[in-house]
């Protein structure tokens, strides 16, 4: 079936597309959003400063370009899914020279507003790539290896970087996210077996590659209770503010452990734990369900688009969700070790919002778009 | 619709797989929220009340100790000292200085409390300086404004109002040593101070009460956000002596006219002690301050031993006091009798050895109680040759020697009293007729306390019970005149006591006995005794061919110690005293008239009599007209 010269619904006019907006999935964000400024406010015992009002600045600037990239055709996006990857990979190089020309180690581009890191928006840039990459490579074509040493590339040259920083946890993120396209793609399951095979092979060397506090957050790890001051002393008070807050919780702002500092970073990593700990498992198992109903609105989102495209752009966002709340709750809880993936939509932090509120603007910009074809080499844009 | 359906297919294939493995993962998730939150919540809940729960002690207040009408003698005073908070000082050297233009700091206070300062965290108040007096707290207040971060507290430190009087008596309390920390968490409390010696030692335990405790929220860092619940301590108990606070003052001043001496009163029937005193003695509050090196070794090197308590811990030949010993054992062995006699021509001789009496040319003919007046050494040589010296040791022992009396205080000397046994054991040579003899004097081996001299008197002259002494009162003891008291008999006959008895009143109230000038002339306040001096070296034979030094010839280590036991009144009695002055040379001269003051100054305020405490004038006439 042609497509060409066939596009009945190809234009829409911003008002019909602005009613097209996903409302629903906007509220759970901001309802997630509102969690994550209450939690700010108790963080910081019962104060909109430092951390709340700010917080409310950036959701309200996330919306924005949230709305903004929702209403821009989703075949622009399409048309520039590679620039937005070069420059973001250009930027990654940037902070990469900056900070090795003598500024520390430093991850972040400032541009006074916030301080961008580029890797946070590389997650997006990732899912963009590849969407686009293999919307262009035939069904038969993706079981072919030759075509999979590009996208292939363009998942290790950001994480290379992201690792060079050093940021072992942001590299394996990328490598997760750009994993499932891969996998959605319909790339064979035996490579991915390769790939893991030859991921356990290189451990040991990799394990030699790594830096002492990060071979030492790796032990601590699997044993935490063994260095209860020393470094497995966040995840240990991590658990005990967690489950000293018990099926019900302490209470909002009563949270002993969290206020009496006994948890580490509680307005950022840690926030959860802060969160379970005030209200309970009750209050943990409701965020985690928001956070579960805002992806099955990204997989019915993927699973309703008519272009490859936007489905695999809807399914990279909808990992890059999943990943950040399974790591970093995860993580809280002990489950993997500490490496510093915060909570979306709650955790204070700039770009991390951003990458968010830009990654959901993709989705609903997937959403509005649904009836839009793009032909495999671009014929449908007309 | 789709140009490619194999393609869709197998699309909605892999994300029907990858939507079931976050499922997976997101139950993981909820599993071990339910893991941690409900399974094991019990273990996280009490680990956080471990954490942000710390117990501080609350140090009761120490008990006091007051004398037997209840008038304090150990006391705790509000103690003011000015603490410093780090972290709300802007610049430590600074405020230091301005401190120092207050109160004045030395070098070396400045030192340490910086040092303290880097130790601790910045919250913990540092001690900048204690004891503060009244004045320098009111300028410290006046200038607060000026010194952000200082702050006055009050604390209690112990007092000892009657200091050197009291000294070793109540002892006195100091910071804990590492090798005294028990299980007690008290002790480990900065300033915590313990008993040392003294009563404030022995009853430490009743003195020191239960720590209250503070449950208070700390945070990460252990500062105090609140207090939790808070549970008052129970204070030590009060302990109440047998001391008469003013008899203690009054011996104690009347002993100080010598260079070192000791003395004790007693109640003969209760074993009430009255009065217990040694001096020199020491200011027990310099030891809860903290000595200063130069008063640490100016007390240890005097060789008057001011730290020694003297009446319990000084070990002296009894001399003469003795004899009553002596002559008891030979009365209850009946090998003499009362009428017993003696000719004393001023020695007698045992072999090759020459025994000399005092009394160079000798008293004559001498019965038992003429032997006691006049103090005759010749008629004590032959009864103590008579009947041997385990006879005496065992009379010694009826009478208290030989043991601790087991007094309430640290460091008693238990005395000795040789027997031909003990020589053996501890010398490995067998025992000399010529010892027996001199034992006869109370010299050689023979070791007493000044208490155990006030022990023997007493028990003579209760003559009925072998009184034991004591030093605290028992609580809620009424002892009234006549309550039992319930000590061991004495086992020595009426008969015997009469005459030993008698031989005592002799030397107090007969013409030219010994301590005839030192008698008490009140009526019915009459004292019996016996006076001692206790030669402390050999008299060589060239000396003695020569011409005896007297005593304030020879230099002070050289003198005779001067003894008195006595006992009043004489018909009924009531009240015993031991008098030893170290090196004072004649007992009858210088023992006897303390003796004489202390034994007449105890009977006219009668404290075994009194339930109260003797009025001021002012206030007993106020009494007499309601």
């Amino acid at each position: 079936m042609s497509m060409r010269g066939f596009a009945p619904k190809q234009r829409l006019s911003l008002g019909r597309k602005a009613l097209q907006i996903n409302w629903g999935l906007v509220l759970l964000v901001t309802a997630t959003a509102a969690i994550g400024v209450a939690m700010l406010y108790s963080a910081a015992n019962g104060s909109w400063n430092p951390w709340a009002t700010r917080q409310i600045a950036r959701y309200g600037i996330g919306l924005v370009i949230l709305i903004t990239i929702a209403l821009i055709d989703i075949r622009f996006w399409w048309r520039h899914a590679y620039l937005i990857y070069g420059v973001l990979l250009i930027m990654l190089v940037a902070v990469e020279v900056f900070g090795s020309i003598g500024m520390g180690a430093q991850r972040w581009i400032n541009l006074g507003v916030i301080k961008l890191q580029p890797s946070e928006l590389m997650k997006v840039g990732i899912a963009l790539a590849l969407a686009r990459y293999f919307h262009g490579v035939s069904a038969e074509d993706v079981r072919r290896i030759p075509y999979l040493i590009a996208p292939i590339l363009m998942i290790g040259a950001p994480s290379a970087l992201v690792l060079k920083q050093p940021d072992l946890g942001t590299a394996l993120f990328l490598i997760m996210t750009g994993g499932a396209v891969f996998f959605v793609a319909g790339v064979r399951l035996w490579k991915f077996g390769v790939v893991a095979a030859a991921a356990a092979a290189a451990v040991p060397i990799v394990w030699s590659t790594l830096r002492p506090y990060q071979q030492k957050r790796v032990l601590t790890f699997m044993d935490p209770e063994s260095d209860p001051l020393g470094a497995g002393y966040h995840i240990l008070q991590s658990k005990i503010a967690l489950g000293s807050g018990g099926l019900f919780g302490k209470g909002y702002i009563q949270g002993s452990q969290s206020h009496l500092n006994f948890l580490p970073e509680k307005q950022t990593d840690f926030i959860f734990t802060m969160l379970a700990e005030e209200f309970g498992m009750v209050g943990g198992l409701v965020l985690l369900g928001l956070y579960m109903l805002i992806m099955i609105y990204g997989f019915a989102i993927s699973l309703r688009s008519r272009t490859h495209f936007g489905r695999l752009l809807a399914m990279g966002i909808t990992s890059m969700l999943f990943l950040y709340v399974f790591i970093n709750i995860a993580m809280v809880m002990g489950l993997i070790p500490v490496v510093g993936v915060p909570l979306p939509l709650i955790s204070y932090g700039g770009t991390a919002m951003l990458t968010l509120m830009v990654g959901i603007g993709f989705l609903i910009c997937v959403y509005i778009h649904r009836d839009v074809t793009i032909s495999r080499h671009g014929a449908g844009e007309t | 619709m789709n140009k490619d359906p194999g393609r869709y297919k197998s699309f909605s294939r892999r994300v029907a797989v990858l939507g079931g493995g976050k499922v997976i993962l997101l139950s993981v998730l909820a599993g071990r929220m339910y893991q941690l939150q409900v399974i094991e919540s019990d273990k996280y809940k009490t680990l956080a009340d471990e954490n942000r729960i710390n117990l501080r002690l609350l140090p009761p207040p120490r008990g006091r100790i007051v004398d037997r009408y209840g008038r304090p003698l150990a006391i705790n005073k509000e103690n003011y000292r000015v603490t410093l908070v780090a972290e709300q000082v802007r610049d430590i050297d600074t405020m230091l200085d301005t401190l120092s233009g207050i109160i004045s700091l030395e070098d070396y206070e400045r030192q340490r409390i910086l040092r303290e300062v880097r130790r601790r965290r910045g919250f913990v108040p540092v001690t900048v300086r204690e004891n503060l007096n009244w004045r320098d707290v009111s300028r410290i207040e006046v200038n607060a404004p000026d010194l952000p971060g200082l702050s006055i507290e009050v604390g209690q430190s112990r007092r000892y109002p009657f200091a050197e009087d009291f000294a070793h008596v109540l002892g006195y309390v100091a910071a804990v040593s590492e090798k005294e920390v028990t299980g007690d968490p008290l002790l480990e409390l900065p300033g915590f101070k313990i008993g040392k010696n003294g009563v404030e030692r022995i009853f430490d335990l009743n003195l020191r009460g239960k720590a209250g405790n503070s449950q208070v929220e700390v945070n990460a860092v252990g500062r105090v956000i609140r207090e939790l619940s808070r549970q008052e301590g129970q204070p030590g108990d009060d302990i109440r002596l047998t001391i008469d606070r003013d008899l203690q003052k009054m011996a104690a001043d009347r002993l100080r006219e010598e260079k070192s001496a000791a003395a004790v009163v007693m109640d003969i029937r209760n074993g009430d002690i009255l009065a217990l005193s040694s001096v020199p003695g020491y200011d027990p509050n310099e030891f809860v301050t903290g000595l200063s090196t130069r008063t640490w070794r100016r007390l240890v090197t005097d060789p008057q031993t001011p730290l020694i308590n003297k009446a319990i811990s000084g070990q002296y030949a009894p001399g003469s006091t003795f004899k009553m010993v002596v002559a008891l054992a030979a009365l209850e062995a009946k090998i003499v009798g009362p009428d017993h006699r003696v000719f004393c021509r001023g020695f007698t001789q045992l072999g090759n050895s020459r025994f000399h009496c005092w009394k160079k040319h000798g008293h004559g003919w001498q019965d038992m109680t003429d032997a006691h007046k006049n103090s005759c050494d010749v008629y004590f040589y032959d009864i103590a040759k008579r009947i041997g010296i385990d006879r005496i040791a065992q009379m010694a022992n009826k009478l208290g020697f030989g043991t601790k009396t087991g007094v309430e205080l640290p460091s008693e000397k238990g005395g000795v009293i040789p027997t031909r046994a003990w020589k053996k054991a501890l010398i490995g040579t067998a025992w000399q007729q010529g010892e027996t003899l001199i034992s006869g004097i109370g010299q050689g081996f023979i070791l007493a306390t000044p208490l155990q001299l006030a022990v023997m008197t007493a028990r003579l002259a209760n003559g009925v019970e072998a009184v034991v002494p004591r030093l605290v009162r028992p609580a809620g003891d009424a002892d009234k005149r006549g309550a039992k008291t319930g000590f061991e008999p004495l086992g020595i006959s009426k008969r015997s006591l009469d005459i030993v008895r008698e031989g005592m009143n002799r030397v107090t109230n007969e013409l030219r006995g010994t301590a005839y000038r030192a008698r008490i002339t009140e009526e019915g306040m009459e004292m019996s005794g016996k006076t001692g001096t206790a030669q402390v070296r050999r008299i060589s034979k060239a000396e003695r061919d020569s011409r005896v030094l007297k005593n304030h010839e020879r230099p002070w280590r050289e003198r005779d110690h001067a003894l008195f036991v006595g006992y009043a009144p004489s018909d009924n009695p009531r009240y015993a005293v031991s008098v030893v002055v170290e090196h004072g040379g004649g007992g009858s001269k210088v023992a006897a008239p303390i003796a004489r003051d202390l034994l007449l100054a105890t009977q006219k305020r009668d404290p075994a009599n009194r339930e109260e405490a003797p009025h001021t004038e002012a206030a007993s006439v106020n009494s007499e007209e309601i």
